[in-house]
């Protein structure tokens, strides 16, 4: 509410006192401390209140009250995001979407959830279980985060290899746009007429509406599962082997690769059994049925030992294989527990440049002083490198920051991106920059605005202005090619 | 052969002088879509070339005008595929066409569709400004995704000059199997095994016959085969038999009456409608011949969770896509204006006020 008088301020919480229920509407400090931030706390920002909507028409109002006095949401599910996402803007409002959580239908012979989107992830594998039925996409944080927050970040997880990510399941949105207009977006029919809209909403980040509900695709749970934990002497083996498999014709459901520092803090803190004196560890799992699953499995080991594996382990009772799992989903809390602070990166690469990016990170990180663990999802390019720091030792989260920066630039510029699952919110803003040109930056703003002209939702996020670039100077880098290639950079 | 500064200095010629342009890679689906006014062509198809493959990295990088034809042998060199095994309508069509139209084959309800398999673009918008959209690698969060928007756009949002595809390995085994029943046990079947973990890869309804294929590993194959059961077709005819319904050169198709196509949810029971209907997709898409009332068509496809397309012939100068109601037709006409302010990118062709 940029310069608004008192009592314009306060006219615009009475509106919304007179549409809430009497624990809908937040506005003293002390209750808004909890929604400062999201899961990346370096970033905090006081809202003027927060709402806390019961169902579509709750949220409609509130929408139709904020345009009226020109007040800008910002939306917000779990806050688990970790790029700053649902983070507080000065003057504006939190829309929280987390009393939307009704499973509203699960239809069994369409095979679809329809879910409103304050649901966590997890609850709809667990409704739709007895039916033989699951949602696809897992991210680690799957007991807390929603799935508006996974539509808005268009999530993954440790099997979207095989089943895909967020946009490849979900089928239908129900969609309010700054305005408080509803519009319903995609169906459960193939192929919607008229622009693929749902493509669009998915990882907006909240900018270009606010998701009131979700149809969602379900797959048969698969008849079998395992997994196996091969322990390499380098990371370039264990890439390499990630490659062999892939290269052979075999798409697992998962493939995970830690490196030593990641191993040994998940090792501490949930005690899988992973070799601790490992360089890398990979984690394949592989579904079907069994027949085809024993035929896998043979093959996947042989490849392994091919590729230098110095001990393979296989999990074939569900108990190990959510033991070896549970190592890998906790990495992030484990080698929170090394540091007082770490910042998680999020760039991907193309697979084959995996051997020497892990070795300019670790260059770098000698030369920054910081340690740095290594969790990938390796089937896909997916780097999270968890820089680990402490905020109370002056300088070194610039130095983090600093570091963090420069693997992005560097995912770029080996034909990655910046940011595979988490986002760009506030965090990444700059290094959009590094990723497109003043062209392609112009058009999403353009997109934008087709939305939401006012720029009312979730401002600041996702998208720089070109102003900022501008200022930052910032070099372009595109797919690898730098401006001046023959130049040393890194 | 590299033809995109030509493209880019005709797009931006066309934009200063507001003229419109009419995309075209072979022409080969030119009886997709609105008829329009005649137009200047902006031809695509000289613009060909496979940039990057690599079959390890399961994606594929490429200039819009390669034939698709081309695309095919190089992955099947590798062992590999375009999952959404997509039509051609022709030997010429090119890549471009094809993500334009958004086709997807009988792979589609259990692989996926072409958005689905799109990794990034470079694309000229209707300014004539060439931008980059996604990239090689399979995932990818950074700004909007406008490389899956431009799937089924009709060429009326941007040109696409080049596309990167995410690509898979050819399953080991495929194997058709026929069932004689009728569209409702039909229907039913299909979404019963849908419903179970099996190597489903396709499904069709003729009038008489469920189809269905399997596509695995030989065991997977095996042991789906032995839970489904029903005649086997001999390998080639299978493999014939899926062609010839991907390219609409079964009967069904034939003849020049006009082609609908209902899509609505799988498991929608069989529909009062007169005439044969042909089913695809699990169910998910029902072909249908001859004159309709399209707006009771649209209707009866909408209480299904769908809706209906004038797929080919009939009257081709009104609408053929289903309509949009009024706030979502205005988003895409905003949306339009963002990509193309002149609106000369195949105005008409998606639908007449776009
Ligand atoms: C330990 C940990 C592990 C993680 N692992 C993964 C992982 O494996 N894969 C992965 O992809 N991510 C992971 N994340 C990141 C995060 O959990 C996901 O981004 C998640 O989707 C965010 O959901 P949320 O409900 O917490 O959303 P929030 O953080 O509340 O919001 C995220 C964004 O979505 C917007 N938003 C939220 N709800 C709506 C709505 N209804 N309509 C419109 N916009 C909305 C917000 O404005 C914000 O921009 C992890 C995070 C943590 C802390
Ligand atoms: C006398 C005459 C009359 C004609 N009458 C009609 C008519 O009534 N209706 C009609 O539709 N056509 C008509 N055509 C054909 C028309 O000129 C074009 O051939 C046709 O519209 C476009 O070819 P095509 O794009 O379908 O090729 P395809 O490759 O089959 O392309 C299919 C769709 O994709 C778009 N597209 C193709 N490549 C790209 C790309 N790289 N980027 C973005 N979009 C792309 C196209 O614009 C089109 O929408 C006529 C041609 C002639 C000579």
């Amino acid at each position: 509410m940029a310069g608004s008088t008192d009592s314009e301020h306060a006219a615009f919480l009475s509106a919304l006192r007179a549409i809430l229920p009497d624990d809908g509407l937040l506005t003293q400090s002390e209750d808004l401390h909890p929604y400062e931030c999201d899961g990346l706390s370096v970033l905090r920002e006081l809202p003027l209140a927060v709402v806390l909507p019961r169902h579509r028409n709750e949220v409609q109002a509130v929408l139709k009250i904020c345009q009226q006095y020109g007040v800008a949401v910002v939306p917000r599910g779990a806050g688990t995001g970790l790029s700053g996402g649902a983070r507080p803007s000065a003057g504006a409002i939190v829309l929280s979407l987390a009393r939307l959580k009704q499973i509203r239908a699960l239809d069994t012979s369409n095979r679809t959830a329809q879910v409103q989107p304050g649901v966590r992830n997890l609850a709809i594998s667990e409704a739709a279980r007895p039916m033989g039925l699951y949602y696809a996409p897992d991210p680690s944080s799957q007991i807390a985060c929603t799935i508006g927050g996974n539509v808005a970040e268009n999530s993954g997880g440790v099997h979207c290899l095989k089943y895909g990510l967020t946009v490849h399941n979900v089928l239908a949105l129900e969609v309010l746009d700054a305005s408080g207009e509803r519009l319903e977006i995609g169906s459960q029919a193939p192929d919607s007429p008229g622009y693929d809209l749902l493509a669009l909403m998915m990882g907006s980040e909240g900018l270009l509406g606010i998701v009131t509900e979700c149809t969602l695709r379900l797959l048969p749970v698969p008849e079998n599962t395992l997994v196996l934990l091969a322990a390499f002497a380098s990371v370039v083996a264990a890439a390499d082997a990630v490659s062999a498999i892939i290269a052979a014709g075999i798409i697992p459901a998962g493939l995970e690769m830690m490196d030593q520092l990641a191993i040994e803090a998940a090792e501490d803190f949930v005690h899988a059994g992973y070799p601790r004196d490992a360089a890398a560890i990979l984690l394949c799992e592989l579904d079907g049925t069994e027949a085809e699953l024993q035929e896998r499995l043979r093959a996947v080991e042989k490849l392994l030992q091919r590729q230098g594996a110095t001990s393979i382990r296989i999990a074939a009772d569900a108990e190990t294989r959510l033991l070896l799992w549970k190592g890998r989903k906790a990495a992030f809390p484990a080698v929170g527990r090394l540091a007082p602070d770490y910042y998680c990166m999020d760039g991907t690469i193309p697979r084959k440049r995996l051997a020497e990016v892990l070795e300019q990170i670790a260059i770098w990180s000698a030369e920054y002083g910081l340690r740095v663990a290594n969790v990938f999802h390796a089937g896909d390019g997916n780097l999270h490198p968890l820089i680990l720091y402490d905020a109370n030792v002056e300088e070194q989260l610039h130095a983090a920051e600093a570091l963090g920066q420069r693997i992005l630039e560097l995912c770029v510029a080996v034909g990655g991106s910046i940011t595979g699952e988490h986002g760009v919110g506030v965090e990444k803003l700059d290094s959009m920059c590094v990723q497109f040109t003043p062209a392609e930056l112009a058009q999403m703003h353009r997109i934008k605005a087709a939305f939401d002209p006012e720029g009312r939702l979730n401002p600041g996020k996702a998208v720089p202005s070109l102003h900022r670039c501008a200022e930052l100077g910032a070099m372009h880098v595109h797919h690898g090619q730098l401006p001046f290639p023959g130049l040393e950079r890194f | 052969m590299d033809q995109r500064e030509c493209l880019q200095e005709q797009v931006r010629e066309a934009y200063q002088q507001s003229r419109p342009l009419q995309v075209q890679g072979a022409g080969t689906k030119s009886f997709y879509g609105r008829k329009t006014a005649d137009a200047e062509p902006l031809l695509l198809r000289e613009h060909q070339g496979i940039v990057d493959y690599e079959p390890s990295e399961l994606f594929v990088t490429l200039r819009a005008g390669t034939s698709l034809q081309t695309l095919q042998e190089q992955l099947a060199e590798a062992g590999q595929m375009l999952p959404f095994e997509p039509p051609f309508f022709g030997a010429e069509a090119t890549i471009g066409g094809t993500l334009a139209c958004g086709f997807s084959g009988p792979r589609r309800p259990y692989a996926g569709s072409a958005r689905d398999y799109v990794l990034g673009v470079h694309m000229l918008n209707g300014l004539g400004e060439s931008l980059r959209f996604g990239g090689q690698v399979m995932k990818n969060v950074a700004g909007y995704d406008v490389s899956r928007l431009l799937v089924g756009s009709l060429g009326t949002l941007g040109v696409l000059l080049e596309v990167t595809l995410k690509v898979l390995p050819r399953p080991e085994r495929e194997l058709t199997l026929v069932h004689d029943t009728d569209m409702a046990t039909a229907i039913v079947r299909m979404n019963q095994w849908a419903g179970q973990p099996l190597p489903l890869s396709a499904s069709a309804w003729d009038g008489s016959h469920l189809y269905l294929r399997l596509s695995g590993t030989e065991k997977a194959v095996a042991a789906a085969q032995s839970k489904i059961g029903g005649a086997v077709l001999d390998e080639n005819d299978g493999i014939l038999f899926w062609k010839n319904l991907r390219e609409h050169r079964h009967v069904f198709f034939q003849g020049t009456a006009a082609l609908w196509r209902l899509a609505v949810a799988p498991a929608t029971p069989p529909l009062a409608l007169p005439g044969q209907t042909l089913i695809e997709w699990g169910g998910g898409q029902r072909w249908l011949r001859g004159q309709r009332d399209a707006t009771a068509l649209q209707a009866l496809a909408a209480e299904h969770g769908g809706h209906a397309t004038l797929f080919r012939g009939g009257d081709r100068s009104e609408e053929v896509f289903q309509p949009l109601p009024p706030a979502l037709f205005a988003l895409h006409q905003r949306l339009k204006n963002a990509f193309d302010p002149h609106g000369i990118l195949n105005p008409g062709r998606l639908y007449a006020a776009l």
